[in-house]
């Protein structure tokens, strides 16, 4: 039994709640638009931008698959992106670790210099490497690319893993060194496998942040092409709806990445970012 | 760690000892990620930023902040960014306070459709705005058979078209810091202003706003900051005649091949950036501490 003032109280909170959804319901739609219209339109049989399609065809996905550049492009933004992610954590842990746990003199500095690369600009980035490379004749070598991709992808990893390791019981560590575990012992059986999941996230994020990235690509590659770059250019001179058969299959890819770290890591979402 | 020192203690002399030892290790460790970000990163950026005084003159910063034509591309950068930024504010405070007050299923929903383009390839979400902004686009298209407009607007290629493409990019920047705020405001703060009688819409603006605050000045600062050096999202949307600062840069060093004045861009842009970043910072830290 409620009273009168209650169920007044009850109805307005209701009412709110429903303006609420009304306000939200156009910018959800407003975010998901662009990712839904693509789906369609890579199934379009029409050679050139219509919506709704006239038609069903498979036709721009034969075309992604028959065409060598686009899977050369492919395949090597796949090395690439998977040596960044292996060389972002090499560095990056270690970093992690050193920053967290470190009281040495020039840990900040450190730290400031290793997130910088998330603040400055990567037009800047990529103009300032591309200098030094064409200098050293790197410009179209593939590890080119992934070494400065690892500069950019960094940033994620420290911060993921250093909220981790903050984060982390190091009484745990402590009660193996106890046990007599040698310290690389108790990093490895007790503390490593407490953080996997921030490993596999931040390893998803640094994959993501170079199979995605144009820019630097765009300066380092030289002749040679990477997918975003593949995709940049058709985007620019001829809008074909390949593209959005491209686009369907990068959804799908980064999509598998993420069931992974959701599989192996413990939910890998941007808040894992935000929340350091 | 103090514990490891003391049972260390026995075996490998004094404990500050054995702390220096174990600190210098962590220094070590430190050691690969500095070399490459000093090779990588700081040199080079070091070394752009001194071509644009090469000769030791300013007349590369004389050009870029005196000619009409390049102080049009800064203020536009920054007319945009602040555009952009207040445009991502908006729609992304309402989503947020949703995803605060959400039940279980609600919230999970509406994170996955807010993260979800936060992971999708920005060249594919921007083809996909060409496609729904062009002339004879989607929006267009559905405005027209509907009979809100006879002719189809101009969405595409200039200003406005940027600006949508950005917001989407970025709303995700901006919702994530202000949920996190709202989340950490006390809900017993709300219940004791309505308890002392105060209305909804008191309660909001003198206690909810106020408490999440601290969200929004760090996602205006980090839409902002990103906004400025934005390169993809103009270069496609704006079809050539939008410049922002990162566009300019990109022809001066690959098409007009000048380098010494993309150095003073872009070191233009960076001490701006940076500035920004660190006034930005400063000032949240401030309120920070006066909130405490």
């Amino acid at each position: 039994m409620s009273t009168p003032a209650a169920s007044s109280r009850n109805l307005r909170a209701r009412l709110r709640r429903l303006a609420l959804g009304l306000v939200c319901a156009p910018i959800f739609v407003f975010l998901m638009l662009p990712l839904v219209v693509v789906f369609p339109l890579s199934l379009s049989s029409a050679p050139y931008l219509q919506f709704p399609p006239p038609g069903l065809s498979w036709r721009w996905y034969q075309s992604y698959f028959g065409d060598p550049v686009w899977i050369d492009a492919t395949v090597r933004s796949l090395v690439i992106g998977a040596t960044t992610t292996l060389a972002s954590l090499a560095v990056g842990m270690p970093l992690a670790f050193s920053l967290v746990r470190g009281r040495y003199w020039g840990r900040k500095l450190l730290d400031r210099l290793a997130i910088a690369p998330l603040i400055v600009p990567t037009i800047i980035i990529s103009v300032a490497i591309y200098g030094l490379f064409a200098k050293l004749k790197l410009i179209g070598a593939w590890y080119g690319i992934a070494l400065a991709h690892t500069i950019l992808a960094l940033p994620f990893v420290i911060i993921i893993l250093g909220a981790s390791l903050r984060g982390l019981d190091e009484n745990l560590e402590q009660a193996a060194l106890g046990l007599g575990a040698s310290r690389w012992q108790a990093i490895l059986r007790v503390t490593l496998p407490e953080i996997r999941p921030s490993i596999v996230t931040a390893a998803v994020l640094a994959f993501i942040t170079s199979f995605d990235e144009l820019v630097v690509a765009m300066f380092l590659a030289g002749p040679q092409m990477t997918l975003p770059k593949k995709m940049f250019d058709n985007i620019r001179m001829e809008i074909d709806p390949t593209i959005a058969a491209v686009s369907v299959l990068q959804i799908l890819i980064i999509t598998a990445a993420l069931l992974i770290a959701q599989r192996f890591g413990r939910g890998a979402t941007p808040m894992d970012i935000n929340g350091a | 760690m103090d514990a490891i020192a003391t049972s260390a203690h026995a075996h490998r002399g004094s404990p500050a000892a054995i702390e220096r030892r174990r600190q210098r290790m962590l220094a070590a460790l430190g050691v690969p990620a500095l070399a490459l970000l000093a090779v990588l990163f700081a040199y080079p950026v070091l070394r752009l930023m001194a071509l644009s005084m090469e000769g030791g003159s300013l007349t590369w910063y004389a050009k870029a902040l005196g000619e009409s034509f390049y102080l049009e591309v800064f203020w536009i950068t920054v007319r945009i960014a602040v555009i952009v930024t207040l445009a991502t504010l908006v729609l992304s405070y309402p989503i947020a306070y949703f995803l605060a007050t959400a039940t279980h299923l609600g919230a999970a929903l509406g994170f996955a459709l807010v993260v979800l383009p936060l992971w999708t390839s920005i060249l594919v979400r921007t083809y996909a705005w060409m496609v729904l902004l062009g002339r004879n686009g989607v929006v267009n298209k559905s405005l027209m058979a509907v009979g809100i407009i006879d002719e189809p607007l101009a969405l595409l290629h200039n200003e406005l078209g940027v600006v949508i493409g950005m917001v989407h990019v970025l709303m995700p920047y901006m919702v994530l810091p202000v949920y996190a705020a709202m989340r950490r405001v006390d809900p017993d703060l709300l219940q004791a202003a309505e308890g002392l009688g105060a209305g909804a819409l008191r309660i909001f603006y003198r206690v909810f706003l106020p408490l999440s605050a601290q969200g929004i000045y760090a996602g205006c600062t980090l839409v902002f900051v990103l906004s400025v050096g934005f390169f993809i999202t103009p270069a496609l949307l704006g079809g050539g005649r939008v410049i922002m600062i990162a566009v300019l840069i990109e022809q001066q060093v690959r098409e007009v091949l000048n380098w010494s004045f993309a150095s003073a861009l872009a070191t233009v842009l960076l001490v701006g950036t940076i500035a920004i970043y660190g006034l930005a910072q400063r000032a949240i830290g401030e309120r920070a501490d006066g909130a405490t």
